[in-house]
């Protein structure tokens, strides 16, 4: 297990080195120029100065490089400064946004707070909602309950969140006017009354993104349970006397969430990336506002980190996946 | 004796009048007990028709502007009402229909063939096996959606110049969906080969000199199909909703080209005097996607030979 853990540890280095090389690369194609902007009178030399300031100066392989020790060097450096108080970055040049002017990890650390808030309460919802369903559903399958709960997750996979963000809207804010449309990130929890304000503007956002995940999960929960219950190891519980309780609860449930444990692992990154339809629809300003902002504002520094982030993730929880599917199942020996 | 009797009876018989039942018949019995796959399967064909054939019978253009009508609610003269320009919303949703769907077919075309190649050479040829799927692994750990809209951005200006505003856009969106997202039915296909390569068929026509190229088309390819097909149906759904959330990200077509997206997308703005601007082709969205969906898990269970019968 541990060699296997190693082994894709030290591939998934090239992975991300390609995808961060493959995304710059797409980037480099960009048409814009971070100096439209700049006034027409500004004489072309001093434009070139402007230019060279931004780091676009140098050919393209020399900015890659200094893309990839700014990220992987002096950032870390920047964060063992920020928690031991040392003083290892001082002086050097970071991953500096186009728009802002200032570090893009910092605008990312002030943004990732909102998104994790927002989307990790829907995930955790989405899963304390889904589990249940799938386990009933496929207890009683073709039951009423079942064909109810196929036909809400179809509903689900759907309504894309853009229509059912702006559904919700309509409904209970512009309509019966209980919650707002939308979410005040300046908004701080110190109260019992601001507490509920949270609330008030967090339910919309996480219902929306819950059904989705819901969805998603309860089918994957339901499939896994059927793949189980007529199994042999389910007659010879019940045969030798279990409660229906405890053969359902205990020997069928503990087998059907191992693929159910690595969809839910496979699923966190788009906490983080694939919220930024909804982010969107209720102006949350979190990482995925970020990066549509960056992307129509021509910020290629902040597009390039943020996406490599998204990917550096994806990756990652890739691996817990496998990991974990193999610590769960005694059957699966990687090695 | 009896032997010789009972081939005689046999051969008395009468000849079978009709043709053995095909394998298409059995699969359409089946689909016909799947009542949600049979009122998607309507649905989406009535759908389908409405967007494509919808303009012969409703001449209003998409584009034709009429301000001194504008922000009309529905009338016998406009049943969906009227933009904040005058402009026919049921003229509009039609247009915008047809576009989606034809995205979302071609998208989903792309994405196919892409996949069952791949698909079909990493299964069929050793040796290209672990290149192709360590790529379709890189394309699976690529953020799509952040892709996506990098993709929009950096190709519209080239691609508009090349073939005209509406045809640049369409290539750019149906190719930059197809190229996000053959990697599943890569991996299904690959699967699919892999075991079917080791039949007995495979090495009975291979024995008998059949090419590569012959093998794939003619043996391989016909069994691969029903995943194929399962994969096409839910992947018009997915392309769909792709292209509807870029035009709502404000990254598809132009604002003058209708689709459903778009329209959801300007419908937002006047959310709170005229909601059901946002409502119809939100709506048209979901149910073509819910059609479509409930289309896949009934073929999805037609073309399992396992659940068949049952």
């Amino acid at each position: 297990m541990l060699t296997f853990t190693i082994r894709r540890l030290v591939l998934a280095v090239p992975t991300l080195l390609f995808i961060s090389l493959v995304i710059f690369l797409l980037l480099e194609m960009a048409p814009g120029d971070p100096m439209a902007q700049v006034p027409l009178t500004v004489p072309p030399e001093v434009k070139e100065k402007m230019r060279e300031a931004l780091g676009l100066g140098e050919p393209m392989p020399i900015r890659f490089w200094k893309w990839i020790v700014q990220f992987f060097w002096i950032e870390p450096q920047v964060l063992i400064d920020y928690y031991l108080g040392t003083t290892f970055s001082e002086g050097k040049l970071r991953v500096i946004s186009w728009q802002t002017r200032s570090p893009v990890m910092d605008i990312v650390v002030q943004r990732i707070p909102q998104t994790l808030w927002v989307v990790g309460t829907a995930y955790v919802v989405a899963i304390i909602i889904a589990l249940p369903i799938g386990i009933y559903s496929a207890y009683r399958q073709y039951s009423w309950f079942d064909q109810l709960g196929t036909f809400v997750s179809m509903v689900g996979f759907s309504v894309p969140p853009f229509f059912s963000g702006v559904l919700v809207i309509v409904i209970f804010s512009v309509q019966l006017g209980w919650f707002p449309s939308i979410y005040d990130t300046t908004l701080v929890v110190d109260s019992w009354d601001s507490f509920v304000k949270q609330l008030q503007q967090m339910i919309m956002p996480v219902m929306v993104l819950a059904l989705q995940i819901t969805a998603q999960l309860s089918r994957f929960m339901r499939a896994s349970m059927l793949d189980n219950l007529n199994q042999d190891y389910v007659r010879t519980a019940r045969a030798k006397g279990l409660s229906e309780y405890v053969v359902v609860m205990v020997h069928v449930l503990r087998n059907s969430m191992i693929p159910v444990v690595t969809v839910i692992a496979l699923g966190i990154p788009a906490i983080f990336g694939g919220a930024i339809i909804t982010e969107q629809v209720f102006k949350v300003n979190g990482i995925g506002q970020l990066l549509i902002g960056a992307i129509q504002a021509n910020d290629l520094p902040m597009v390039q980190t943020l996406t490599f982030i998204f990917a550096v993730l994806i990756v990652l929880f890739n691996l817990i996946a496998d990991v974990l599917y193999g610590i769960l199942d005694p059957r699966i020996r990687y090695d | 004796m009896t032997e010789l009797s009972k081939t005689q009876t046999e051969l008395n018989q009468p000849e079978p009048t009709k043709p053995p039942r095909s394998q298409w018949l059995d699969v359409w019995d089946q689909f016909k007990t799947h009542k949600g796959a049979m009122m998607g399967g309507v649905l989406f064909f009535l759908i389908v028709a409405g967007v494509y054939l919808g303009p012969f019978f409703w001449d209003i253009d998409a584009t034709q502007i009429d301000i001194r009508s504008r922000n009309q609610g529905p009338s016998w003269a406009h049943p969906f009402g009227t933009d904040q320009l005058g402009r026919d919303l049921l003229a509009r949703m039609m247009a915008g229909g047809s576009t989606s769907v034809s995205v979302g077919i071609t998208a989903m075309l792309l994405a196919l063939f892409l996949g069952s190649f791949v698909g079909v050479l990493a299964g069929f040829f050793k040796r290209l096996d672990g290149p192709l799927m360590r790529l379709t692994d890189l394309f699976l750990a690529l953020p799509l959606l952040p892709l996506l809209l990098v993709m929009m951005l950096l190709f519209r200006e080239p691609l508009n110049a090349a073939f005209g505003l509406e045809q640049g856009i369409f290539i750019l969106i149906v190719s930059a969906i197809g190229i996000t997202s053959w990697m599943p039915t890569a991996r299904i296909v690959r699967g699919d080969v892999l075991a079917l390569k080791e039949r007995e068929f495979v090495l009975a026509a291979r024995s008998i000199g059949t090419t590569n190229s012959k093998l794939i088309t003619r043996h391989i390819l016909p069994n691969v199909l029903s995943p194929i097909m399962v994969s096409a149906t839910l992947g018009i759904a997915t392309a769909i909703i792709t292209e509807s959330a870029l035009s709502f990200l404000g990254l598809g077509f132009p604002p003058d080209f209708p689709t459903w997206g778009r329209l959801l997308f300007d419908g937002v703005d006047y959310l709170q005097q005229y909601p059901e601007r946002v409502i119809w082709p939100g709506l048209a969205i979901s149910l073509t996607v819910l059609s479509v969906n409930y289309l896949g898990d009934g073929l999805r269970d037609a073309l399992d030979p396992r659940i068949r019968g049952r």
